[in-house]
């Protein structure tokens, strides 16, 4: 059972913009949360002819690397990722398992070709982390309009769910913990 | 979308089976995977997958190959191809044999999210009209024919027989015997049962209000035609028209009906467009069509085009047999549905309803069973409960014995000689002694005598 959130930084942000984030995500899980820099080799998870980083190569470094099985591990990172079938992905997760990665490239507005909006940009990254969290406790989507663990394919989606779990998967949470 | 549902991924390369699954299982659905064709076909005989997701490029057996063998496992499979080869081609082959869409590597999440969305939301569909279609064939069975002579078995086998056919039914018998639950029955039968089955009463309209019910008819076609209007053939397109008393209609609307049974289209009264229909014809009549044919009044040609197959409805008083079933049958429909708790009929009753002539045939034992309902007590229907022409003995059949024909023979006579002794007596040839003797020994009463 998971007694600690690591939020890994492998970003361009400062830890301090995560700290913020990480407050609000220890408290929709009710867990101590963390920032610390994370140690992944980026590198080696790109891929050349898409110009983008497989998401899946950077969970098994994160998989790879030190921390105990009682800790949820997420990496934040600033480029773009995907999964071989997708065209992109806002992040993966090891569902029901310990670790996940997530990406802030596609969530501010700049991507689209509008004015920057950072308030927009850390909310839907706190929702985003929330979400790929939520699959490592073993959470599946949910229908919910407004739930965090809605499945969203695009920012627009990300903005009308909340950053918080309905009351379903609060059960379910409960339930698996 | 369903509680769980069940989607299978093949492909040969294991990144595309991983991520695909991956990304599906957070979705909620159960996700099997296959890397080629032959793990494919043993997976569909472990469980009845919703979505197949297939690659075409495969070593071995390829997509398009292996999708010809899913369609004759499970002919409703929802198949959706994910390459990374796309041609045109390809695409267009795959749909054409059945394929619900084909997207290529790398496929955007959203529409990938939005594709299976879709395609779930078809197959639920087509379930549930499958679902339908089933309850629809249990609703329409025409558990209102009721009858085990032999007689009727006839008949029930004439309706199996033509029903799964295309052909003109003509459903002869008199007044009364059910002939629009006959056509009911074959059309329930029929290939044509999800389309409606449109009756029409031929008897029962003048002229002009035939033809414009049959055909319909644009604005203005005639006074008082302020809206088109579709006619009953344009209303069964697809399923059954049903002409009742076939027999009565005239000679114009016989000629326009000839020629649209044989062309299958029309224009609606006072309109030009041409109207394309697809419907299937059974008529009824109890009129003696030959006959009219022979003095002119019922054209030849509609009559052999409708009299393609024959269904003769025996009257009642030639099943006797069926009259204690049909009228068991009558009073359980009456009193579900007026529950009034009389569940049977009396000895007494039913041998009165067995007896009696029925010259309405079921309709008339429907009425009178209908109205001993009504006026009867629980828990069964008395004599007196019946209709009074039931219990009148002029009515009532001779029980079979020579005695009893004699009685009603005798009965008879002196109701049409207004009980006039002398007259009946002659007419009887026996003489008035003789007659009185009977009348005593039968019971007779004169009407109103008291």
């Amino acid at each position: 059972m998971a007694s600690a959130i690591n939020i890994l930084n492998a970003s361009t942000l400062e830890d301090e913009r995560l700290e913020g984030i990480s407050q609000a995500v220890g408290q929709v899980f009710g867990l101590r949360t963390s920032v610390t820099p994370a140690q992944l080799n980026l590198d080696r998870a790109f891929d050349a002819s898409r110009g983008q980083y497989n998401s899946t190569a950077l969970l098994a470094q994160l998989l790879q690397a030190s921390g105990g099985m009682d800790e949820k591990r997420i990496a934040v990172v600033s480029v773009d990722l995907f999964i071989p079938v997708l065209t992109f992905v806002f992040g993966e997760a090891q569902l029901n398992g310990i670790a996940a990665v997530v990406s802030f490239h596609r969530l501010a507005n700049p991507f689209y070709g509008m004015a920057p909006d950072d308030s927009s940009t850390w909310k839907r990254l706190e929702k985003e982390i929330v979400h790929e969290l939520g699959h490592t406790f073993g959470l599946y989507h949910c229908h919910q309009f407004e739930c965090v663990m809605r499945s969203s394919t695009y920012v627009e989606e990300i903005d009308l769910k909340l950053g918080s779990l309905c009351t379903d998967c609060q059960r379910k949470l409960a339930g698996i913990r | 979308m369903n509680a769980n549902p069940a989607l299978l991924v093949v492909d040969d390369e294991q990144v595309v089976r991983d991520s695909l699954s991956k990304w599906f299982r957070e979705d909620g659905f159960v996700v099997g995977t296959a890397a080629n064709a032959a793990e494919a076909l043993q997976q569909l005989q472990g469980r009845k997958w919703d979505i197949l997701l297939l690659d075409i490029k495969m070593p071995g057996m390829d997509g398009m190959e292996l999708q010809q063998r899913i369609k004759e496992i499970d002919s409703g499979a929802t198949i959706i191809f994910i390459t990374a080869h796309a041609t045109v081609d390809t695409a267009v082959k795959a749909l054409k044999e059945g394929a619900f869409d084909y997207v290529t590597k790398p496929v955007d999440p959203d529409y990938l999210s939005h594709l299976v969305t879709n395609a779930l939301k078809q197959r639920n569909l087509a379930n549930e009209n499958l679902k339908l279609k089933e309850q629809i064939t249990e609703f329409s069975k025409a558990d209102d024919i009721v009858g085990d002579s032999a007689q009727m078995q006839k008949v029930y086998e004439l309706i199996q027989t033509v029903a799964k056919t295309d052909t003109t039914v003509m459903i002869r018998g008199e007044s009364g015997t059910g002939k629009e639950l006959i056509a009911r029955a074959i059309h329930s039968n029929s290939s044509r049962r999800y389309f409606p089955i449109v009756a029409v009463n031929c008897g029962a309209m003048a002229e002009g209000v035939l033809e414009s019910e049959l055909f319909g008819h644009e604005r203005g076609a005639f006074t008082g035609a302020q809206y088109r209007r579709k006619g009953k053939l344009e209303l069964s397109d697809g399923g059954t028209l049903f002409l009742d008393e076939i027999g009565n209609i005239d000679m114009k609307t016989q000629m326009d009906l000839l020629r649209v049974i044989e062309t299958k289209q029309f224009a609606r009264v006072g309109g030009n467009d041409i109207i394309r229909v697809d419907f299937r014809v059974i008529c009824a009549t109890n009129k003696d069509l030959e006959k009219a044919v022979a003095e002119g009044t019922f054209r030849e040609d509609l009559y052999y085009r409708l009299n393609v197959f024959s269904v003769f409805i025996p009257p009642l008083r030639e099943r006797k047999g069926d009259i204690p079933v049909l009228a068991n049958y009558f009073v359980q429909k009456y009193n579900r549905a007026m529950g009034k708790q009389i569940t049977s009929i009396s000895p007494e009753a039913m041998d009165t309803i067995v007896r009696y002539n029925w010259p309405g045939n079921v309709r008339e034992l429907e009425n009178a069973i209908e109205r001993a309902m009504v006026v009867g007590k629980p828990p069964a229907i008395k004599p007196e409960d019946l209709p009074y022409q039931l219990t009148e003995k002029n009515h009532v059949l001779p029980a079979g014995s020579l005695a009893g024909m004699e009685k009603a023979h005798i009965a008879s006579v002196l109701d049409q000689n207004r009980w006039n002794i002398s007259r009946s007596a002659e007419i009887l040839q026996i003489d008035r002694v003789t007659l009185y003797n009977k009348i005593e020994k039968y019971g007779l009463k004169k009407p109103n005598a008291g």
